[in-house]
């Protein structure tokens, strides 16, 4: 029954890849369509507004440059709304402001797409806090990734020197894709009774005659962004798995193909790009390859349980429940946690923390990887720098110097892939080994022993992939870890983001190479295999040891 | 072809190659590869700690640590002799080449006076004359005379060469022999720079600079040991938390194992050696960068004539007229060529043997022999029975059987211009008054073309045939050849505009050329291949030069640059996928001590944790010598589609390298285990 629950959603994901694909191709493919009549007018206001009046082609260093500058004006924003919550209006709960290192944090965390969460919602922010800076960066933040994989996808596709217009793609992923579709998706979440409201926190007199806060606030919206955009932030501390935020399967469903939806359709929208859909194809089904895998993994380490457990005798034909909610049950939280990992949404509807050590080795792996999906934009152009490096490695054995797309793979573009490969492990591992070496990280452990290690290894990694999700467990709203973990967050997003604009950069300025019978094809089911084998060989074994003294000796000393 | 470029070792090569790998350990030139740095920073890590076991607290490891700095070293040094013996291969021809180096006199011309000075006093410009069997003192052109010279000094070719003043056979080298007549010379080149000179630089490696696929490659190497080397720095600890401590010699251990140091080992031997493999063709590549594009290669653009063809007209078929019939038309033009010894001749000869056919050669015999004129257009005999046999242009032949009050049978002029529009050439053969038939030549394809234009279209290669015939008989030889697309009546403008029009579509093209009016062709193309024996701007123009002057080599140059980036592309995967089995050996071996449930991923079953890192890195080490071969004598290839080579190559270097070492650690472990 499991398994056709989690079969089925599969189902639908690849269902919805086809028609979002195309619409989000119309979207930036710049030609004229039939949505222009709809959207055009708001969006001649917005670009009148802002004073974009000559929306000409950007270079990759433009396009990069205007990207980070928007984002860190946003920041900075922000950065104040935070500091200064308690004087602003919409704060019926009279929250107080936030503290700098926790507002560093937070700014940065959301900017990043990764929702990591030092504070818990219901008391840390103003209602005003959570649309004006919570909501609103995960819509931009959203929007950032995906004109990247644009961008990116036109460099690989297109002749000349330009990648597009970075504000017109960025003001068009919002008016075109992010605010229509999260208006849907709230909607229907209202309709299933997820609330959406101004009023205070109620007082509420339980059964036995004590009195209960129960926290609520314009909840629909923000989750429904919070998946769309891959962000994963929670309205409140207990993200998905709180029944206001997630209050049934048909929820659950609704906001996992949410988040997966448009990292799915981008790899289709990429085929059209590239005039071959078979090519998007073919990166679709590695990264369903490597999620089946995940998921395989996760679902039946979960169903048999701890052994530790089940030798008392206790019933475990339910597998493990711990942490977990009887509403959705072992198969929608093991898809679920496989999705919000894959996707790096970093919502849960299930604690991380005390999944079986092979069921949390699963969220820690997609993450390390980063691209069975991954975050909006950011996941395709991963895996596209995968395929990259693929065609590299194993393109020379056709006999030619290997090529991509019909452009050739130079040493620019394998400097620019090589930060961008060698920058993930190292902000994940260095981290992590000076946590364990300083009192101030070995502090935070709760679980010490091989747990410990894996508890300070997801909180890196999660930060590093811009998930967001958090192992819990871990006391991290200190000085120490919130400037870590928003400096690996930093990283973890923008230097992989200009090192594969470079790339795309280099490729948009190359001289084509026609297609003969003689060229390495990269849209047929072999490649396929060789791109999950390299994202394996490269991306899974440089973790393995890590894994093998966190979740894997965790598993065998069960 | 010289015995010694033969041979793929010889003992002195191999001694040498030992002394170098240790030159080679010196940390300056060490740098230039960094996969190998890591290892010897981590080997003289390994050292320290076993010289001052004291210092680092390492007392009663020293056994140990002294196994582990060996097994290192070796390492190391297994992957200097890769490179030290690939070098030394091509030393070995320079060292041949030297030898005809030797100081040379000449005899210069000055004003009306000849001096007689050392060769390395010649400057550019300077007149030299060479008489029969002296050696040609620099490289240089023919300004007056005829002479054939002895090439093989260079080309391992001992028939002599015709060269002469003007033309395409006007450039001579220095370094080669004059075997009859005399010539004058002008020199072409100053002293240091000369072809021999370059040549030898060349096969030296002294000037090889590193291409850019190989650069690319070396920049995924490097970032991969980087990578390995922050996963290693960052275990310890993580480990320390897990109350597990990690030995230093360990560490390093599993460093060097999972760093790509199979593929970093070997890696520029692969260049050196597919160089040294065009050389050994008789082709000099002027650069590495030109072996590799020529593996890029999309089209080629082939001279018809030399190339595709033999170029001289051949007889193919014997056609009578009026009434006469086809073997009296083979007789006749048989006896006629009896005494000819022009290719056209011989080949009536060889046509009629061919096709069974026969003739009385005693008609012919005190035959007198009237030789080809320019004004008669005609060849022939006149027998000593009185009878005038003559072969030739049809319009010449029909003339002087007419003035011999002959009649022309109706259908000569038809079938005559049959022959032309297919292409081919029409003899006519008369006998006195009448005429026998007509032969037909043709332009031959050179055997074994067709099969080789079609393993191209195998390997995406579209061949552009160039000629300066007319369309249609350049369509007849472009279908029999099976080339792709033909250029009639082409001028050495045309060849440029092709190679235009391809580029721009960003196909790389390759081109064979001898003469001077072929240079700017030549150094537009991506491959450009000038012929030994074609003039010296030709050669200068070229990125690559034939020694043996064959212009049908630039397909199996083209194989060459194949071979060459598959072999590195093999090698990469073979080594990256090791590391699989690698992990497997050494994870289990560091933390089985502490955690004893990892052993079940001990799933090689290695006698103990100590014996299987030493293993993995014993295997590591010896790879590479074991891979030498393969590194030096290339993958093998065959023209194939990409896809089928990929799926061959894959499941060669990938499974096998996932498999192999499993099974080579495992038996490393036995042997190793029986003292740990």
């Amino acid at each position: 029954m499991g398994i056709v629950q989690m079969a089925a959603v599969i189902l639908l994901l690849i269902l919805t890849v086809k028609p979002l694909g195309t619409y989000i191709y119309h979207i930036f493919s710049n030609q004229d369509n039939r949505t222009n009549k709809l959207f055009g007018p708001v969006e001649k206001a917005i670009y009148g507004l802002a004073g974009l009046k000559n929306r000409t082609e950007m270079t990759w260093k433009t396009y990069a440059l205007s990207l980070i500058l928007t984002n860190v004006v946003l920041v900075m924003v922000s950065y104040i709304i935070l500091r200064m919550q308690n004087v602003l209006p919409f704060n019926p709960n009279g929250t107080d402001n936030m503290e700098p290192s926790l507002s560093f944090n937070t700014v940065i965390s959301f900017m990043t797409n990764t929702n990591l969460q030092h504070y818990s919602g219901e008391s840390g922010l103003s209602y005003f806090s959570q649309m004006a800076v919570i909501i609103m960066m995960m819509f931009t933040s959203a929007a950032t990734g995906i004109v990247v994989a644009i961008a990116f996808i036109r460099g690989l596709t297109s002749k000349g020197n330009t990648l597009g217009n970075f504000f017109v793609d960025f003001v068009k992923a919002h008016t075109r894709l992010l605010i229509p579709m999260s208006f849907i998706v709230a909607l229907a979440l209202v309709a299933l009774q997820v609330p959406q409201t101004l009023h205070p926190t109620i007082q509420a007199t339980t059964l036995e005659g004590e009195s209960q806060q129960i926290a609520m606030g314009p909840v629909a919206s923000l989750v429904s962004i919070k998946h769309l955009g891959t962000n994963g932030g929670g309205f409140f501390g207990a993200n998905s798995s709180h029944p206001f935020e997630n209050p049934n399967p048909l929820t659950n469903v609704i906001e996992m193909l949410s988040m997966w939806c448009i990292p799915a359709a981008l790899t289709y929208t990429f085929g059209r790009f590239a005039k071959n859909q078979k090519q998007g194809w073919i990166i679709f089904s590695a990264m369903l390859i490597l999620f089946v895998a995940s998921l395989s993994l996760i679902y039946s380490s979960e169903m048999r349980g701890n052994p530790a457990i089940n030798a008392l005798g206790i019933d475990a034909s339910q597998g493990s429940m711990e942490g977990k909610e009887v509403r959705f049950g072992v198969a929608q939280s093991a898809l679920f946690t496989t999705v919000t990992t894959a996707a790096t949404t970093g919502s849960v509807n299930n604690m991380h923390d005390t999944l079986t050590p092979l069921g949390g080795l699963v969220p820690l792996a997609q993450m390390m990887l980063n691209c069975v999906f991954g975050g909006n934009g950011v996941g395709l152009v991963n895996m596209l720098m995968y395929a990259i490096l693929a065609v590299f490695l194993s393109g020379l054995m056709v006999g030619r110097t290997p090529e991509f797309l019909g452009r050739k793979i130079e040493v620019r573009e394998m400097k620019l892939v090589a930060i961008a490969i060698l920058a993930h492990p190292l902000i994940i591992l260095v981290p992590t080994a000076i946590a364990f070496m300083t009192d101030l990280g070995k502090g935070a452990i709760s679980n010490p022993g091989f747990h410990g290690i894996s508890q300070v290894l997801y909180e890196y990694t999660s930060s590093a992939a811009n998930n967001g999700s958090g192992f819990e467990g871990l006391r991290d709203n200190t000085s120490f870890w919130n400037i870590t973990t928003g400096l690996v967050m930093l990283f973890g997003r923008y230097i992989s983001i200009i090192a594969l604009l470079g790339v795309a950069g280099s490729f948009v300025r190359k001289q084509w190479v026609p297609e003969t019978i003689g060229t390495f094809r990269t849209d047929n089911k072999m490649f396929a295999g060789i791109l999950v084998g390299t994202v394996l060989m490269i991306g899974a074994l440089t973790f393995l040891p890590a894994l093998v003294l966190g979740p894997i000796a965790e598993h065998l000393t069960l | 072809m010289k015995p010694q470029r033969k041979k793929l070792l010889s003992r002195d090569m191999v001694i040498q190659a030992v002394k170098d790998s240790f030159i080679k350990l010196n940390p300056v030139t060490m740098m230039k590869n960094p996969v190998m740095f890591v290892v010897e920073v981590g080997t003289f890590v390994v050292l320290l700690m076993t010289l001052l076991p004291g210092y680092f607290g390492t007392q009663g490891r020293t056994g140990l640590n002294l196994t582990v700095f060996l097994i290192l070293l070796f390492t190391v040094l297994f992957a200097n002799f890769a490179e030290a013996l690939a070098e030394g291969r091509g030393k070995a021809q320079a060292n041949s080449l030297k030898k005809t180096k030797k100081e040379i006199t000449a005899n210069k011309v000055v004003g009306n006076n000849i001096m007689v000075v050392p060769s390395t006093e010649l400057r550019k410009g300077d007149i030299v004359i060479v008489s029969q069997g002296e050696m040609i003192p620099g490289d240089g052109e023919v300004i007056e005379g005829l002479a054939s010279v002895d090439e093989s000094a260079i080309t391992g070719e001992s028939a002599p060469v015709i060269k002469e003043a003007g033309g395409d056979f006007s450039s001579v080298t220095g370094g080669t022999r004059v075997v009859s007549d005399q010539i004058t010379v002008r020199i072409t080149s100053e002293p240091g720079e000369s072809f021999i000179d370059r040549m030898i630089s060349l096969v030296e490696g002294a000037k090889r600079q590193k291409t850019p696929n190989e650069m690319a490659l070396n920049t995924l190497l490097t970032s991969l040991t980087l990578i390995f080397l922050i996963v290693v720095v960052t275990l310890a600890p993580l480990a320390n938390y897990a109350g597990i401590q990690l030995d230093i010699p360990v560490l390093v251990a599993l460093l060097v194992c999972l760093i790509p140091t199979t593929i970093g080992g070997l890696l520029s031997a692969i260049g050196i050696a597919g160089m040294d493999r065009v050389t050994k063709f008789n082709v000099l590549a002027m650069s590495g960068k030109a072996v590799e594009a020529s593996g890029d290669i999309n089209t080629m653009i082939l001279d018809k004539t030399g190339t595709i063809t033999f170029g001289n007209r051949m007889a193919s078929e014997f056609i009578p007229v009026g009434s006469e019939q086809a073997g009296t038309v083979a007789e006749w033009a048989a006896i006629s060529s009896v005494k000819d010894d022009t290719p056209e001749g011989r080949s009536i000869l060889e046509l009629i043997k061919k096709q069974g056919l026969s003739y009385d050669p005693s008609i012919a015999e005190h035959s007198e022999f009237v030789e080809f004129k320019a004004e008669t257009r005609m060849s022939g005999v006149d027998l000593k029975d009185g009878r005038k046999v003559r072969k030739g242009a049809v319009d010449s032949v029909k003339k002087w059987v007419a003035a011999q009050g002959g009649t022309i049978p109706p259908d000569v002029d038809e079938k005559g211009n049959a022959i032309a529009s297919e292409g081919g050439t029409p003899l006519a053969v008369a006998v006195d008054n009448r005429i026998v038939g007509l032969i037909y030549l043709k332009d031959t394809v050179k055997p074994g073309m067709r099969e080789r234009f079609e393993q191209l279209r195998k390997m995406g290669i579209k061949t552009i045939m160039c000629t300066g015939d007319n369309p249609m008989t350049a369509a007849t030889i472009a279908r029999e050849a099976g080339v792709d697309e033909f250029i009639a009546e082409s001028k050495p403008e045309d060849k440029i505009a092709v190679i235009r029009r391809e580029q721009a579509e960003g196909k790389l093209v390759a081109m064979t050329g001898d003469g001077t009016n072929d240079a700017p062709a030549l150094a537009q193309a991506d491959v450009g291949l000038a012929m030994n024996s074609g003039t010296i701007a030709a050669k200068e123009a070229a990125n690559m030069v034939d020694l043996d002057s064959d212009p049908s080599k630039i397909i199996e140059v083209v194989a060459i640059g194949k071979q060459l980036l598959m072999t590195r592309g093999a090698l990469t995967t073979f080594s990256i996928a090791n590391d699989i089995a690698k992990y497997f050996a050494i994870i289990p071996a560091m933390f089985m001590l502490a955690i004893p449930e990892m052993s079940v991923l001990n799933i090689m079953g290695l006698g103990s944790p100590m014996s299987a890192i030493l293993s993995a890195l014993i295997f590591n080490a010896i790879i590479i010598p074991l891979l030498i071969p393969l590194a030096i004598k290339g993958v093998a290839y065959k023209p194939m589609s990409s896809s089928q080579l990929l799926r061959r190559n894959l499941f060669i270097y990938g499974l096998g390298g996932v498999i192999v070492p499993f099974v080579g650690i495992k038996l490393i472990d036995l042997f190793v285990h029986l003292w740990i």
